[in-house]
């Protein structure tokens, strides 16, 4: 036999002056199944919560409802009320007639009334709640990283050296992403490898850390706490465990002409490679396309140069299951192909660049050695011109979000340049300049005032080649009037976009993104770390567009995440989840089909000799988030949703 | 003449966004007519057509059933749900002659407490005009007189 307690509070004046509070008591006492209605100023206070407590031990209540603000208020103070005067938190509903009814109405009668209704019908849901518990949940105290660029090792740095475990896998041959490619940093001017350099070390010789590099992820299965993450370890076809990284290799190797992916073209690579030459690990791969051995079973002199016998051209892709209990997705983004501005040239002309082209025609380790040469014909450039916002904030063709660091890596290219041609001459036409950021505006003015950059208002319309020079023309809006720059070289401030297989990996690892391929929050203000997927957090440009130091603060920011989540064995969860009623589910699956979360698996049934009788659904607790899209899916009936059952809510409809 | 009607509507929301969004209301201290009651549930996914129509069985005059934007739905999917069902069970409603003014399907987010205000009074007011669902509520009367379980 139902006991319900219904609180009836007056917040102060809040609820009283609108409700009559003694009219809606007198109803609700009458109500069949109420044992005690009582009402106070503040049940929310010391004596208020005393009250209730007192209320729910004298009088064995089995149920209680508090007629008092919204339960996104208060909630959690009455559910931890009642657990501590012996009553299941979860036999506790709140009755919103402060924010959904005293506060919104302006007619006593009409207020009272609503109240009535309000109060009943929670007292009709609340005589069919359930006794819940928090579910836990074991955690494997091991995290994943994906992406060995600047955010993944600091995400993997800041994990470890709080003493746990990490994974951190990388699809290329070495960690480091777009950070190693990049040559001076703003807005310090630090060399970028020499900062991240020791960082790519410190993340490969740490003892927690394990580095996966050339694999990648291609099934990831569990929930919070206990994920499964098959990854592919490629072919390197070198012996990662005895290779000294000599390079006697790469020296003899006579497929030489092969385009460098890490100098984005300007340079070349041999068909046995390192990307770069502080690659961490200093192990080559073959690139198994463009060897001659693996083209007609010929050459092999790799083989012949290693004095320690590294090369093996036996060896397979290998897939390894990992368990973790936390995965951080920091996989980056591309540069955007720009040839699809025919007015730019990129892709027609040689000497029309992209900023990360620049960078490496910049970096003391680029295919220049830091000489700023034009492609054409290594000459140097007198004129260098840069076209901003090549692809960002274009409605039309490009993509419309603002990328970001755009503004201000071109101011520093123009510095870089001055620095290094002394009487060169820059033009950077731009639509605004976007220099939000610690140090970022002073950096902006320095590039105009100390380095003379030469900064143009406007869009360029058009880019042709005559008599050797790339003419370049615009408008200059704050004079009104048209330029024409004759320029040896162009600079495009490319947009940054989502890795090109974004969205499959977000399919395979089971977050969201957004309409361009960039991963996507829990919040955008509030819970920005997290996806909406439990225990996978993001970092860097892979959510959107960052520079160096968002990146690097929203790593350590997902590693804290992590570490929150390990301080634990066992994490609790709410315990509205769904469950499956196995004696009316037919296998039809459609809940399966319907549910978000992939929380729901088939399950079998046997006698006692082990034969199937029957395959139903099952709703794995750990993975399941409560939100009873499969409930109303259900053609049988027979999944229901703790907290919220079909019981319970009809029967508050039915007392409205 | 006899007193202004005045229906009764009962709303489905979920909790993340229309449910919010009306405490959001509150909070501004926003004014609207006191006609509709609220249930809340965690996703609009959660909503089965049944839900309606025992609502509109046992009293209401119109039912609102609203959540979180396309897109923004706190459990990635729910609302698409709810959408594609509202399409379904639209045609079913027609097909039974059951005007389909008497159910408002929309979104309103936790910082629409405003739309969520002029949402209500309009709806009142259209409702209004439309006078009481009596022929749904005597067949409730016939069914609970007739029926033998």
């Amino acid at each position: 036999m139902a006991k319900i307690g219904v609180f009836v509070c007056h917040c102060g004046e809040n609820i009283a002056s609108m409700v009559d509070t003694a009219n809606l008591v007198a109803a609700i006492s009458e109500h069949p199944g109420v044992e005690i209605c009582l009402e106070y100023k503040y049940f929310c206070s010391d004596p208020g919560q005393e009250t209730v407590k007192r209320a729910v031990r004298e009088h064995n209540l089995t149920g209680v409802v508090v007629a008092a603000c919204s339960p996104r208020m208060h909630e959690q103070t009455f559910r931890k009320a009642c657990a501590e005067a012996g009553l299941n938190p979860y036999m506790l509903e709140l009755a919103n007639i402060r924010e959904q009814c005293s506060w919104v109405h302006t007619d006593k009668e009409e207020a009272t009334e609503k109240a009535i209704e309000i109060t009943r019908s929670l007292v009709e849901k609340v005589k069919r709640n359930n006794k819940l518990y928090p579910i836990s949940v074991p955690v494997t105290r091991r995290a994943m990283v994906i992406g060995g660029g600047i955010a993944g090792i600091q995400a993997a740095l800041d994990i470890a050296s709080a003493g746990r475990e990490v994974v951190l896998v990388e699809r290329e041959p070495s960690i480091g992403g777009h950070m190693s490619q990049i040559s001076e940093t703003f807005p310090t001017l630090d060399c970028s490898q020499c900062i991240l350099t020791p960082r790519m070390v410190e993340a490969v010789q740490h003892p927690n850390i394990t580095v996966m590099t050339y694999s990648e992820v291609e099934e990831v299965d569990g929930y919070i706490g206990n994920f499964t993450v098959k990854v592919r370890r490629k072919a390197r076809y070198v012996r990662m465990e005895t290779c000294t990284g000599c390079g006697d290799c790469i020296q003899k190797c006579p497929v030489k002409k092969i385009p460098s992916e890490f100098e984005c073209g300007l340079g070349n690579r041999s068909a046995i490679y390192t990307p770069f030459a502080q690659a961490v690990p200093n192990v080559p791969v073959i690139d198994r396309s463009r060897c001659t051995y693996f083209k007609n079973g010929k050459c092999a002199i790799c083989k012949k140069t290693c004095q320690i016998d590294s090369i093996d051209f036996d060896q397979q892709d290998t897939i390894e299951t990992i368990e973790v209990g936390a995965i951080v997705v920091a996989t980056g983004f591309q540069v955007q192909n720009t040839s699809l501005y025919g007015e730019y040239g990129y892709g027609r002309y040689k000497d029309v660049i992209t900023g990360l082209h620049f960078e490496r025609l910049a970096s003391a380790s680029g295919p220049t050695a830091g000489k700023i040469l034009r492609p054409s014909d290594g000459k140097q450039p007198e004129t260098v011109v840069f076209i901003q916002c090549a692809g960002s904030r274009d409605v039309s063709k490009g993509v419309r979000y603002c990328s970001k660091i755009c503004c201000m890596y071109t101011a520093k290219h123009a510095m870089l340049y001055a620095h290094k041609v002394h009487d060169g001459d820059t033009k950077i036409f731009y639509m605004d300049i976007r220099a939000a950021g610690k140090g970022y505006d002073e950096f902006t003015r320095r590039a105009i005032e100390e380095d003379h950059a030469g900064y143009v208002r406007g869009r360029v319309s058009k880019l042709y080649e005559e008599n050797g020079k790339l003419i370049v023309r615009g408008v200059d809006m704050l004079l009104g009037r048209p330029v024409e720059v004759a320029a040896d070289m162009v600079v495009l401030a490319t947009a940054m976009v989502p890795q090109p297989d974004a969205k499959e990996f977000a399919k395979i690892i089971g977050i969201g993104y957004d309409e361009y391929g960039f991963f996507n929050e829990a919040h955008l203000k509030l819970r920005p770390v997290e996806t909406a997927t439990a225990g996978i957090y993001l970092a860097g440009a892979c959510q959107s567009p960052k520079d160096i130091p968002d990146s690097v603060s929203q790593a350590s920011a997902a590693a804290a995440k992590i570490l929150g989540l390990f301080s634990r064995e066992h994490l609790e969860r709410e315990p509205v989840v769904a469950t499956v009623s196995d004696s009316t589910c037919a296998g039809c699956w459609g809940c399966a089909t319907a549910c978000p979360y992939n929380a729901i698996d088939q399950r079998d049934i046997t006698d006692r000799n082990g034969n199937v009788i029957k395959r139903v659904a099952s709703v794995n607790p750990g993975l399941c988030q409560g939100c009873g899209t499969c409930v109303s899916f259900c053609r049988s009936n027979s999944i229901d949703l703790a907290g919220f059952t079909e019981k319970q809510i009809f029967a508050e409809v039915m007392a409205l | 003449m006899s007193e202004p009607f005045e229906p009764k509507i009962v709303a489905f929301v979920c909790t993340y966004c229309t449910y919010a969004g009306a405490d959001l209301a509150g909070t501004s201290r926003m004014k609207y007519a006191s006609n509709v009651r609220i249930v809340r549930l965690p996703c609009t996914g959660r909503i089965s057509p049944m839900f309606i129509l025992k609502a509109l069985q046992k009293g209401a005059d119109a039912v609102l059933v609203s959540g979180c934007h396309p897109g923004d739905c706190h459990f990635a999917q729910g609302n698409y749900h709810a959408r594609r069902r509202w399409t379904v069970f639209r045609a079913l409603l027609s097909f039974t002659g059951i005007p389909e003014q008497r159910i408002r399907f929309s979104w309103i987010s936790a910082a629409e407490g405003a739309k969520f205000t002029e949402l209500i009074n309009n709806l009142t007011e259209d409702i209004r005009k439309l006078g009481p669902f009596e022929q749904y509520h005597e067949l409730q009367t016939v069914i609970e007189t007739q029926a033998t379980y």
